[in-house]
């Protein structure tokens, strides 16, 4: 069985398909390592690299079709607070920067959110968009964040973030360095209901939210490359003066720092994500009442909606058809 | 002597003259008292002028005085007993928080503050306010004893923002700030802070998620520099004082924007002329506040805490 085919539901397909993607633009050339991929390839690989492994940066929309048990998932939706609270205008204003992200997006704001299942678990995932103002946080974010975490806590859900973000979003001024402290509590919300609280960590976090909630898992995933930390690399080149070392800020070096749990490529993040839960949701599956063990699959079968069969690890292998 | 900002030129001015008169008149042959009592006149009159309409840019500059009281300041003022702790039980101590215990009005306390230093060896020693992950870890140490033997929390706020390097990265910096964040919505005692002088994004809010925040009349508050505002969004380093405005970064414009509670006025000229007075100011606020404070339960103070931050989420300039 092929683990893409039997990933790639029709509405994953349609999300990641001829959507967006302009019919003209077939090819993509990979910001690793500058070949040419082509769009199909892009698609069934899960945006990685088939010669590089470069994982190139998705929408948030991607990333929630991916996660949910036949890209199935209902939005959450809440109030988006008033745009431009200081009427921010720098060489343009903020408000047609926010208006020109909107069109291009389709999008309120850099945070999208959905509760729906992780084979067959409850599951809430929070996913922003880098392609929105660079990710940025601001009041809205901090809005959807806070929306999302509470979801999780009502319907008893894991709670999965999927930060790619430059940090604060500046033209909200103070109210955007608040939202650090509003998110952190939402998260911590999450946490206090007993209830799993994951980061996947994708290129790049950085500032502000990487300083708040997209540290503060009980679980810090990254993908392979990816750009993590608090200050921007030039930033640190200017007061260092020096060039950085290899490899700095890299998901990789992270996970060799201690901040990290693990490194987990793209094909095999869906897979970790749902054992991960299973783990933390269900610790005693196999248990009854009379205390007598019985099989897994068949008991998980009785207390939860079936379970899609999956290839623990398996990771889409360019030429595995 | 002061230093003077460069928008002080003209009180420099007379004030120079009128030291030159002194100086001048130490022989006793001129009687100067009437010249000296009218320029200082005009003195006081111009240093209301400029003060009370100082620009953002202006302020970030005055919030940046070197002359400025800066944590230690306060703490050796204010603080009995002060009693400095050291470390973060993990990697090291960092001079750019300092913090411990003492006596505010005679009740215990825990203080933390970013230090920036008064002379360039104690700014070199104090890495200039600039805190790293240890500094961070060691004020969510401070705050979680505060919180075991119920002493308030009183933090001084006044650091460029956490310091930017290699070693800091390595250590997690983005980590220590989100858990500092995280310890300060934690605490169940009585939290108040101070921004004294420059309150520089995350590593400002790291030690600043309190019950009451409170600014000194010319401090600024901002989630970026003017200059690094300036030098993203406009690409020109030189566009800081237009960026100053445009972040709304005084205690005013805070105030009006809901995210602080009171603001202490600062002496004329600011609180680098009048030292000793704006460090009394400042305890009078503090003494207030945490007699409001005490009036609450722990699991209050906590919830009211979060409560607040909670809000911050529909502010906005009408
Ligand atoms: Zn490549």
């Amino acid at each position: 069985m092929n683990w893409l085919r039997e990933f790639v539901r029709p509405k994953l397909k349609r999300l990641v398909g001829a959507g967006k993607e302009m019919p003209d633009n077939l090819w993509h050339k990979c910001p690793g390592c500058s070949q040419m991929i082509f769009h199909r390839d892009l698609e069934k690989y899960l945006h990685v690299c088939q010669h590089c492994g470069h994982h190139l940066r998705i929408g948030a929309d991607k990333r929630l079709a991916m996660l949910f048990d036949e890209g199935a998932f209902e939005k959450i939706t809440w109030d988006v607070p008033k745009p431009d609270p200081l009427k921010f205008k720098d060489t343009e204003t903020y408000a047609a920067r926010l208006k020109s992200a909107r069109a291009k997006t389709g999008d309120q704001d850099a945070l999208i959110a959905g509760v729906g299942r992780m084979n067959g678990l409850p599951v809430v995932v929070a996913a922003l968009n880098f392609a929105f103002m660079g990710g940025s946080m601001g009041q809205a974010m901090g809005a959807g964040l806070l929306a999302a975490a509470r979801k999780a806590v009502d319907e008893k859900a894991a709670f999965v973030v999927i930060p790619s973000s430059g940090g604060a979003r500046m033209q909200e001024g103070i109210l955007s360095l608040m939202q650090m402290a509003r998110t952190t509590i939402a998260v911590d919300e999450v946490k206090e209901a007993g209830l799993p609280y994951i980061v996947v960590l994708t290129d790049p976090t950085t500032g502000g939210v990487s300083a708040s909630y997209a540290m503060l898992g009980d679980i810090h995933i990254a993908e392979p490359g990816a750009v993590i930390g608090f200050a921007g690399q030039r930033v640190i080149e200017q007061t260092i003066r020096e060039t950085l070392p290899e490899g700095f800020q890299r998901a990789e070096y992270l996970l060799e720092h201690g901040m990290v749990d693990m490194v987990v490529p793209r094909g095999e993040l869906r897979d970790t994500l749902a054992r991960v839960i299973d783990m933390l949701l269900n610790p005693e599956p196999g248990r009854r009442v009379d205390g007598s063990d019985q099989d897994i699959d068949l008991l998980e079968g009785e207390i939860l909606p079936p379970a899609r069969s999956h290839r623990p690890g398996a990771a889409p292998v360019p030429g595995d058809d | 002597m002061h230093n003077y900002l460069d928008f002080e030129k003209p009180i420099a001015e007379l004030e120079g003259k009128i030291e030159e008169l002194r100086h001048l008149s130490s022989d006793g042959q001129m009687n100067i008292a009437d010249e000296v009592g009218k320029m200082q006149a005009k003195v006081d009159k111009l240093l209301v002028t400029t003060y009370q309409k100082l620009t953002p840019w202006q302020k970030t500059q005055v919030a940046r005085h070197h002359d400025r009281p800066h944590a230690m300041d306060y703490i050796n003022s204010l603080i009995d007993d002060f009693t400095p702790l050291a470390g973060d039980r993990q990697f090291a101590e960092d001079p750019a928080v300092v913090g411990g215990m003492g006596r505010f009005r005679g009740q215990s306390v825990v203080v933390i503050g970013n230090e920036k230093g008064s002379d360039t060896v104690a700014r070199v020693r104090h890495n200039f306010g600039m805190a790293k992950p240890e500094g961070y870890r060691k004020a969510q140490r401070l705050m979680k004893l505060a919180d075991r033997f119920n002493l308030p929390v009183i933090t001084l706020v006044d650091t460029p923002g956490a310091y930017p390097g290699v070693e800091a990265e390595a250590r997690g910096q983005a980590e220590a700030i989100a858990r500092s964040i995280e310890v300060c919505f934690g605490i169940k005692v009585p939290f108040v802070s101070v921004v004294i002088g420059e309150g520089g994004s995350g590593g400002a809010i790291a030690l600043a998620a309190a019950n009451v925040v409170v600014m000194m009349e010319h401090s600024v508050y901002s989630v970026i520099s003017p200059e690094g505002c300036a030098s993203i969004l406009w690409r020109d380093g030189d566009m800081a004082e237009t960026a100053a405005g445009a972040l709304k970064l005084t205690a005013q414009d805070l105030a009006d924007l809901g995210v602080i509670d009171a603001i202490v006025a600062e002496p004329l000229g600011g609180a680098h002329r009048e030292r000793e007075q704006a460090i009394q100011s400042v305890g009078k606020e503090i003494d207030k506040q945490l007699a409001e404070l005490a009036a609450l339960p722990g699991d209050a103070l906590r919830s009211a805490r979060r409560e607040k931050f909670l809000k911050m989420g529909t502010n906005g300039l009408a």
